[in-house]
């Protein structure tokens, strides 16, 4: 490994080495980042939900989008599958159903981005055990 | 690099590694490799996570999901559920015992609301044997800083603005004592670490070392620089094997990188770190029988004045610290003096790592704010007594501690307060009693270790610590009277006013605090040769209820010294004069008809 | 120098900067009890290890109480040294030490002069509490050849460790176990034996219990005077006679020789002699080697072994053997005074009174305990029977002399018997450091230079530094002579001459504190160098006041060659007055 013969040299090392642990770090502490559950139930798995996840990680990253994704278990959608669960820092979750790829890419550039709402949201109608309060679609 | 998607971390503690995760570790990566899934999810071993009640422990991220007592068979079942199809195991997660629900995200847990981990931060996140995960998480930012923005006279500053005190017992303040190094001058100084850690069931420094070894690394660098010193020695005890191999590890490979050695960031600054081994002491715990083991001479403390500061190893100015306030420094060197000092009370600054063991629900390491009070940590973070037993004392500082009552639960923890209920904060041992545990028992537990790791220097350690112990041993077998009571007092007072170091000036606390909160505990074995606890074996009887006896001779026939008489179909009578207490019989009766009062 | 003022006991004293609490109340007359402390100043050796624990005092605004012996004193500081609180620390902790010692006074060797006794009847001690059930800390006696340790009475005072380790550098005992079997011993608790033990003893005259001490003789040197069919010699070291009269109550440094002799005689041996008459003989055999030496070296003999080193020293002879074997052929290879004396006893003596050798015991009188260890090694036999049967010390004899009701101070001075009783000053100044060297000059000066020295008294080569340096002009040729006493010093020397940076053509080494006088077998000093000075004063007043005061003008000398071994260095004297030594680097064996 190359020798850190400066400051610079550190800092830049610790930019590189960041996204090692930076899941990590989000993780312990994701309020502040985007976060999205995917459901990788046996129905969504069956409806492509994997290929939506890979996509959703590359290009966020891509357009430098500070984001949490990690899946989740059967949301109770299956109707809908693939659903993804997205909240924003500050924001209650809103679940979309039947993202394929293309919608996952509307919702990244539409709600993510602008906050415009996407078509296909699924109002929520039951509690998770984290949940603090109901949502309301 | 590959990115991956997901990680399990699975603690690597000693704790934990006494239960197979190392075999978890290898397991889940086995599993992974099957399932194809290698380049996505990424396996780490990191240090201790302190919940080591429930270990052990694996946590995956970044869905934080904490599952708990997991066995290498679990491994498949992770990986296929989990993993794949994105269900959690349920009967891995914890339950809260009095909620009974499953909590799967350990911010949600009792045992980890209150705690706040700065010294602990990298413990259980980064794979200790990787330094990249270090620099990665700001690792040696704060040396950088030293060296290139900072005077040494600001980074004294720095650290006596923050308020740090020393973690290991005896909470000087540590930019003082870094000042006080930095002012004596000569051709070669030291940074010693002191990585001994005797006081039994400690095991903070242990996590530190093993779970993030860098950060000790790095602030005997930055106490190096602010004091002139260019050599770093680390004593480390022998029987800590895991945290020798991951300092070693991590020593080479700060090296490797530049950041050991000569001109470091470039600067004139050089530093260097050596391990040295401790070889069963714990009086090699105090500073200057570890310096003079370090030396090659008997391990026995010396009369100070002079200070190691002025004189210390090989007759040079030495700054000896312990391994968590190290483990705190980078972090007050980065984030500033006025973050840390927020945190704490008026003159306990940050926070201190405790390790809670005895009759307590949830066994383990914490880091808790100062100023957190004994309750909380007992009943809130601790989940309360076993097996709802009642709560009777808490013994904190070790061998050197006193026992704290039920009406100083509400003492806020800090040094000073400890002191002034009649205790200490030691290193950071907590150990809970509860209504079966004897205080004549603990406190004679306590002495039974100092005798054995006295030097043997100074006559009233060497000597009187043992007359107290005979003396205690008497007591908890009904031999003691009245007036050996006072002799204790006595003997305590005069131990502790004229020994030579910390070993022998402390180890009379146990006694003298017991006999302060439990005097009438001392009285009934005295004068009524009772154990109203029930620990001490030789103030037991053994009796056999009548009415619950069927005379099956099962217990006769197993008793060691045929204590037992009775014939067949008959009630059994055991012999007192005989009977040695070992409690075969109550084992082998399964009409409990055995008991012991 | 700068200066501190203080406090103790209401009195304020001044003092230098660095002085201790105890010496500063001393300087006020204040005398705080001690018991691990020992101090003797001209030697540099001062023992505080802060264990005892019994010199504490209160020190205002210090939490617990402080060790007086090593805490220093500073500006302003107040302290107390009686109050209660100190006076219950004390008894407190002497209780738990006496608790843990044998209470065998009544048989003990040191019953009477020892410090544990003096201390427990200072301070008061009736009973110890709790004594029927505490443990007591249990170890094997061991018997060597000079020295007995019995560890169940060691304290933990540790003057026995610094005098072999730091005084010494000799290294055979040191600090072993931990906690409550802590004592001090040798490695592995090995027997003295086996270790590098050089038996000179300053362990046993700085212990002050009875831990260490010296192996007894006095019941077979009874046994020999009350065997009719024995003839039983006496010789009497020349620092004897400086010290005896110390343990009959008389100042240090009143010589007693006239009474010794007496009181030897009505001890009943047969022929009281003088190892002094031996001092004189080994200035001729050594004079003469040393002077063989010289000539070689002087006229460009390259291979001669140059410096000659004194061979008196059994400590020293041991010393060397251990640590530096390969300079074996280096000291001189004459014997010492006792074992000259005893060859000669029971060789030439022998016939004269026609008593054949098996019957005829020589008993020496030694300040010293490595001469017991001396009188067994087996090159100083002939068929098992050893030249010197039987070494006792100054206090033994004083013992003894006690036994037999004799009061010392009264008796009528006597002289000694002859052929082997009559000495010189030369013979006299052995028992001071500097003295041998001295002595061998006065006669080597005369025979190499063929004149008569004109100051007979080589006062450069006297004194107490550890090491002396003095050139003696021998007529034209300055000959380069060293001096050290205390093995420490010695081995500073050796390693000069190891390192071929050695200046001297001569070395005298003595491993006793002072030489001789302040041997292991004198009467203890306690510490006091004062004892030592003065009983050095002794030495060179005796040797003053003698007629004589070169060896090799003895009549008695002169004769014995005449009459029987012919010239120094002929083929009877390499017989029966040299000797060789042996490697003896220890080799640890772990079984």
């Amino acid at each position: 490994m190359a020798k850190i013969k400066t400051l610079a040299d550190l800092k830049k090392m610790r930019e590189d080495l960041q996204s090692k642990v930076d899941l990590r770090e989000k993780a312990d502490s994701p309020e502040s980042y985007v976060q999205i559950k995917v459901g990788m139930a046996t129905s969504g798995i069956a409806s492509g939900a994997k290929e939506v996840m890979d996509f959703l990680i590359e290009a966020l990253e891509k357009r430098n989008i500070e984001a949490v994704i990690s899946q989740t278990g059967d949301m109770g959608y299956c109707f809908a599958e693939p659903t993804i669960e997205v909240q924003k820092p500050g924001e209650e979750p809103i679940v979309f159903g039947y993202v394929d790829i293309k919608k996952a890419d509307e919702i990244i550039e539409k709600y993510i981005k602008r906050g415009e709402l996407v078509d296909g949201i699924i109002p929520q109608n039951y509690q998770v055990i984290d949940d603090k309060d109901n949502k309301k679609a | 690099m590959t990115k991956y998607k997901m990680y399990l971390l699975v603690c690597g503690g000693t704790g934990c590694r006494a239960s197979a995760s190392d075999s978890i570790v290898e397991n889940l990566k086995q599993e992974l490799e099957n399932k194809g899934l290698s380049d996505e999810v990424q396996v780490i071993m990191t240090g201790c996570f302190g919940f080591c009640e429930k270990g052990p422990i694996v946590k995956v991220s970044p869905d934080n999901t904490f599952y708990t007592e997991v066995k290498p068979e679990d491994c498949a079942e992770i990986v296929e559920e989990h993993i794949i199809k994105g269900r959690k195991v349920e009967r891995l997660l914890y339950e809260d015992p009095e909620k009974k629900e499953h909590i799967s995200d350990s911010k949600h847990m009792d045992f980890y609301k209150k705690q706040i981990r700065i010294a602990l931060r990298n413990c259980g996140f980064i794979d200790p044997e990787n330094l990249d995960e270090y620099i990665a998480r700001d690792g040696y930012e704060a040396l950088g800083k030293c060296l290139t923005e900072m005077t040494p006279a600001d980074v004294i500053n720095e650290i006596k603005e923050s308020g740090l005190r020393g973690r290991g017992g005896g909470g000087f303040p540590t930019g003082l004592k870094w000042e006080i190094a930095s002012k004596n001058d000569a051709d070669q100084k030291y940074v010693v670490c002191n990585a001994d850690e005797g006081d039994p069931g400690a095991f903070m420094d242990r996590s530190i070392l093993e779970g993030d070894p860098h950060a000790v690394l790095e602030a005997m660098a930055i106490c190096g620089y602010s004091m002139g010193a260019t050599k770093g020695l680390i004593y480390i005890r022998a029987e800590y094997p895991l945290a020798i191999k991951r300092l070693k590890i991590a020593i080479d490979q700060a090296r490797e990188y530049g950041l050991l050695g000569k001109n470091i960031f470039g600067s004139d600054f050089e530093f260097d770190v050596e391990l040295r081994y401790g070889a069963g002491a714990f009086v090699c715990g105090e500073e200057t029988a570890l310096i003079h083991s370090m030396e090659g001479l008997r391990g026995e403390p010396t009369i100070k004045p002079p200070y190691p500061a002025e004189k210390g190893y090989l007759g040079k100015p030495t700054n000896v610290n312990n391994v968590e306030t190290f483990a705190n420094v980078s972090v007050i060197i980065n984030k500033g003096a006025n973050w840390f000092n927020k945190i704490g009370t008026e003159k306990s600054k940050g926070t201190k790592v405790f390790a809670l063991a005895g009759k307590i629900n949830n066994v383990g390491l914490i880091e808790v704010p100062m100023g957190t009070t004994l309750r909380e940590v007992i009943f809130e973070i601790g989940g309360g007594i076993k097996d709802g037993k009642k709560f009777k004392a808490v013994q904190t500082g070790g061998p050197s501690g006193g026992c704290l009552t039920e009406r100083h639960l509400d003492t806020p923890i800090d040094f000073d307060n400890l002191l002034a209920a009649g205790s200490m904060m030691g290193s950071g041992g907590m150990i809970v009693l509860d209504e079966d545990n004897c205080m004549v028992a603990t406190a004679k537990f306590y002495l039974d270790f100092t005798v054995d790791e006295s030097c043997g220097k100074c006559a009233p350690c060497r000597i009187g610590n043992k007359r107290l112990y005979e003396l205690l041993d008497r007591i908890t077998k009904g031999k003691g009277t009245m007036e050996d009571l006072q002799r204790l007092r006595n003997m305590s007072q005069v131990i502790k006013d004229t020994s030579l170091c910390g070993l022998g000036q402390t180890s009379p606390n146990p006694v003298l605090s017991t006999l302060d909160n439990f005097w009438d505990e001392y009285v009934a074995h005295v004068k009524e040769h009772k154990c109203p606890a029930g620990q001490c074996k030789d103030l037991m009887k053994y009796v056999i209820i009548e009415e619950n006896c069927v005379g099956c001779t099962a217990c006769a026939r197993v008793c060691p010294v045929g204590a037992i008489s009775g014939e067949k179909k008959q009630p059994h009578y055991i012999d007192p004069s005989i009977c040695i207490k070992c409690g075969a019989c109550i084992e082998r009766c399964k009409f409990d008809a055995i008991i012991v009062k | 120098m700068e200066k501190v003022k203080l406090t103790i006991d209401d009195k304020q004293i001044e003092v230098e900067k660095g002085t201790t609490i105890y010496k500063a109340a001393k300087q006020l007359g204040i005398d705080i009890p001690v018991l691990c402390y020992m101090n003797l100043d001209d030697l540099g050796i001062e023992n505080k290890p802060g264990g005892c624990r019994i010199c504490v005092v209160e020190v205002e605004g210090r939490k617990n109480l402080a060790p007086s012996c090593s805490t220093e004193a500073t500006e302003g500081m107040v302290i107390h040294t009686h109050t209660m609180r100190v006076i219950n620390a004390r008894r407190t902790v002497l209780e738990f030490i006496l608790s843990d010692h044998p209470k065998d006074c009544l048989t003990c060797a040191k019953s009477g002069n020892c410090e544990l006794q003096d201390l427990a009847i200072k301070l008061g001690i009736r009973e110890i509490p709790g004594q029927e059930y505490a443990e007591m800390s249990e170890y094997k006696v061991d018997f060597s050849p000079s020295l007995i340790r019995d560890l169940d009475k060691c304290i933990m005072c540790r003057r026995c460790e610094m005098m072999c380790n730091e005084f010494q550098t000799v290294g055979a005992i040191s600090a072993f176990n931990r906690g409550f079997k802590a004592a001090v011993g040798p490695a592995f608790e090995m027997d003295i034996e086996h270790s590098p033990c050089t038996y000179c003893g300053q362990c046993v005259a700085v212990c002050p219990t009875g831990a260490l001490t010296e192996k007894d003789h006095t019941r077979d040197v009874i046994n020999a005077l009350a065997d009719p069919s024995k003839t039983v010699v006496v010789q009497t070291a020349p620092a004897i006679r400086a010290a005896l009269g110390e343990e009959f109550g008389l100042e240090p440094g009143t010589r007693v020789t006239g009474e010794m002799v007496s009181a030897l005689r009505r001890l009943g041996f047969d022929y009281v002699f003088d190892t002094d008459f031996a001092a004189d003989l080994t200035i001729m055999e050594e004079g003469t080697e040393l002077l063989d030496r010289l000539t070689k070296h002087l006229n460009g003999d390259k291979d001669v072994k140059l410096p000659i080193l004194t061979s008196c020293c059994p400590a020293w002879v041991s010393f060397f053997e251990h640590n530096f074997p390969e300079m074996k052929d280096i000291p001189s290879s004459a014997r010492s005074p006792q074992q000259m004396f005893g060859s000669i006893a029971k060789t030439y003596f022998a016939d004269k009174i026609e008593v054949k050798r098996e019957d005829l015991v020589v008993v020496s009188i030694m300040p010293c305990l490595a001469k017991k260890y001396e009188a067994q090694r087996d090159e100083f036999k002939v068929d098992g029977n050893p030249d010197v049967d039987f070494s006792i010390s100054t206090r033994e004899l004083a013992h003894l002399i006690k036994e037999a009701n004799l009061d010392l101070k009264t008796l009528p001075k006597e002289e000694f018997d002859n052929p082997l009783g009559e000495s010189t000053g030369a013979g006299v100044i052995f028992g001071a450091t500097g003295g041998v060297i001295e002595a061998a000059t006065r006669t080597a000066y005369e025979l190499h230079t063929g004149k008569k020295i004109e100051n007979i008294d080589f006062k450069q080569l006297r004194g107490l530094e550890g090491i002396r340096k003095a050139t003696v002009d021998f007529d034209g040729t300055p000959i380069n002579i060293g001096i050290a006493h205390g093995l420490g010093n010695a081995r500073k020397l050796l390693e000069d001459i190891e390192a071929g940076k050695s200046e001297f053509h001569a070395i005298e080494i003595m491993a006793c504190p002072g030489g001789c006088i302040g041997g292991g077998g004198q009467p203890s000093h306690h510490g006091d160098s004062s004892i030592l000075k003065a009983r050095m004063k002794a030495i060179y007043e005796e040797d003053a006041d003698k007629t004589i005061r070169k060896s090799h003008e003895n009549p008695y000398i002169i004769k014995l060659y005449e009459e029987f071994l012919g010239k120094p260095m002929s083929e009877k004297a390499h017989h029966l007055l040299h000797t060789c030594y042996f490697d003896k680097r220890s080799k640890v064996e772990i079984s």
